[in-house]
């Protein structure tokens, strides 16, 4: 009777092996040759891409900015995402509207919303820059300025998926039990004094799930660049993937980006453990050591 | 005080909501414009500051000076259906499987499979992006429907396998035992008295499948040429230096209206805590 377990999980197992573990363990091999263009197919090439990886001062500046945007916006979705939740999960009017139009961004497709951004963006036939010269602020240089054009990225994955982590926290407040809060009211706690001591520390755990998942997500940040700067002003705000991707895909070096790619895969997954940890004891009461 | 608590409220609340709804009036409204209302500045009200025209909307059906979004939009409903609906099968077998009898070879336990499905949402896509190519390009896959199909499959299991876990783990085990007693084999167990009490769990599995199926681009982008275009491959297709903003917003407007619908099933689940196993 217990021969059938199988059946549940071995096809998913099985695709999930030959789809996505032998292409990697084939990337382990093409990391160790010099595969491009002029010399297509396999060859013994020892660690020669892996030492060319080490001086290659674009990578590591591509890895550290993506670092730098990664932070950035995680830190900021979570701050407004943890801010609307608590506006819209009670004492509202109309809040199941407001909560479906916060969640509308993140069902859309990111590289159309960004194409859509782009023409916000645009310097002179956009619509940002006349609202903020309205505001007195003045034009911004928005995509030819490396400083800007790294803002606008910013901007638009705060706008794609600050909704996302709304969800997740928004889901954990509603899954919260009441008696506490009825607590802090008999004891007279107000409105910060309940936050700081009573849903806050409950939110904990969730919080540092919805964290995780963004900063996941946010690794892999390349899509929105590509469409919104194309990597540009210059190299200014380029990310790993999209390094890789200039390397692998359209010089058609395919050992040295898969030397590049191993690496950019194993650097992310000893980061997001790292932070997974530090997380786990800043954040979750009694998950310490 | 109070007063004053509740003003900023509704003033953060307010100032959110314009953020989001911007770029969708926006593109909605320069979807109706011609090229000489594009080039004249950023305007926003038909009639009062522009002539409004069809012409973005025409174009996507293969009318004058733009792309014919139809056959990219058939294709992406293709693979996303397609993909989802195999990932959600391959997926809620595989989490019962985990959920209910242990599984061990030498060192791996239940907890190891777990996390080597659920960990695939790590993988960066650029990584599996060349060895993708090759694999596609060796079975004769490349630039077509089935190749795409596969890829996504794959690419959207861990996450109907995240969310069926914690669904099934939910459902208490002497449900299975008491059809097990009866003479239902687990396989018939599944079927018609597991599954009918996970169908919140199938739906909100099913929901993630759609949406980052038909929200992916770096597959499509990178495993089809022009045989086989998916949608958002086709959209960013009209990005470059002299972009028809009118048509690319019509296209833009039609691509994610499907899924901004999704919104309000989500709301219902939040609602309704159906969302709380998503959460843990």
């Amino acid at each position: 009777m217990y021969r059938q377990k199988y059946i549940f999980l071995l096809p998913g197992l099985l695709v999930l092996i030959a789809v996505i573990l032998f292409p990697l363990i084939f990337t382990i091999r093409v990391s160790f040759s010099s595969w491009d263009v002029y010399n297509p197919g396999l060859n013994d090439a020892g660690g020669a891409m892996y030492a060319r990886m080490w001086e290659d001062a674009r990578y590591w500046q591509a890895l550290w900015r993506l670092s730098l945007l990664s932070v950035a916006t995680v830190l900021i979705q979570y701050l407004l995402g943890f801010a609307l939740a608590l506006l819209v999960w009670r004492d509202i009017a109309a809040r199941r509207f407001f909560r479906v139009l916060f969640l509308v961004p993140m069902m859309t497709t990111p590289v159309v919303m960004s194409v859509i951004w782009r023409t916000i963006f645009h310097e002179s036939l956009g619509p940002l820059n006349p609202i903020l010269e309205g505001l007195g602020i003045g034009a911004q240089p928005w995509l030819s300025h490396p400083g800007f054009a790294f803002v606008a990225v910013i901007i638009v994955e705060v706008w794609q998926w600050t909704p996302f982590m709304f969800l997740l926290l928004l889901a954990g407040l509603l899954s919260l039990p009441s008696e506490p809060f009825l607590a802090a009211k008999i004891d007279g706690a107000g409105p910060i004094r309940t936050f700081l001591s009573v849903t806050f520390p409950m939110m904990g755990a969730i919080s540092v799930g919805a964290i995780l998942i963004r900063a996941i997500e946010a690794s892999k940040i390349m899509e929105t660049v590509y469409v919104l700067t194309s990597g540009g002003p210059g190299t200014s705000t380029e990310t790993v993937s999209y390094y890789i991707y200039i390397r692998g895909m359209r010089d058609f070096q395919i050992g040295y980006s898969a030397a590049l790619s191993l690496t950019y895969l194993i650097i992310m997954a000893v980061a997001l453990t790292l932070i997974a940890k530090a997380l786990m004891r800043l954040m979750v009461r009694g998950a310490g050591a | 005080m109070r007063t004053l608590y509740l003003a900023l409220k509704y003033l953060a609340v307010t100032l959110w909501s314009a953020f989001v709804i911007f770029p969708f009036l926006w593109m909605l409204s320069t979807s109706f414009k011609t090229q000489n209302a594009v080039t004249g500045g950023a305007t926003w009200l038909p009639w009062l500051q522009f002539e409004p025209s069809l012409a973005g909307w025409r174009a996507l059906f293969g009318g004058a000076g733009g792309v014919n979004i139809v056959k990219p939009y058939l294709n992406s409903v293709v693979v996303t259906g397609t993909a989802s609906a195999i990932a959600l099968v391959l997926g809620t077998l595989a989490a019962y499987g985990l959920s209910r009898f242990s599984f061990r070879a030498g060192p791996i336990r239940n907890g190891d499979i777990t996390f080597f499905f659920i960990s695939q949402r790590i993988m960066p896509p650029i990584v599996l992006a060349i060895p993708f190519f090759l694999m596609l390009r060796w079975l004769g896959l490349l630039d077509s429907l089935p190749g795409l199909i596969l890829v996504y499959v794959a690419a959207l299991m861990p996450i109907a396998v995240w969310v069926m876990v914690d669904f099934f783990n939910t459902i208490p085990r002497a449900l299975d035992e008491m059809a097990w007693m009866d003479g239902c084999t687990p396989v018939t167990t599944f079927i018609r008295v597991i599954l009918p009490n996970v169908l919140p769990g199938l739906v909100v599995a099913g929901m993630f499948c759609l949406i980052f199926g038909w929200n992916d681009f770096f597959f499509a982008f990178t495993l089809t040429f022009t045989k086989t275009q998916l949608l958002p491959v086709s959209i960013v297709a009209l990005n470059s230096s002299v972009t028809p903003w009118w048509s690319l917003s019509a296209a833009a407007i039609v691509s994610v209206a499907p899924l901004a619908v999704l919104a309000f099933v989500v709301e219902r689940f939040l609602a309704s805590g159906g969302l709380k196993g998503a959460v843990r």
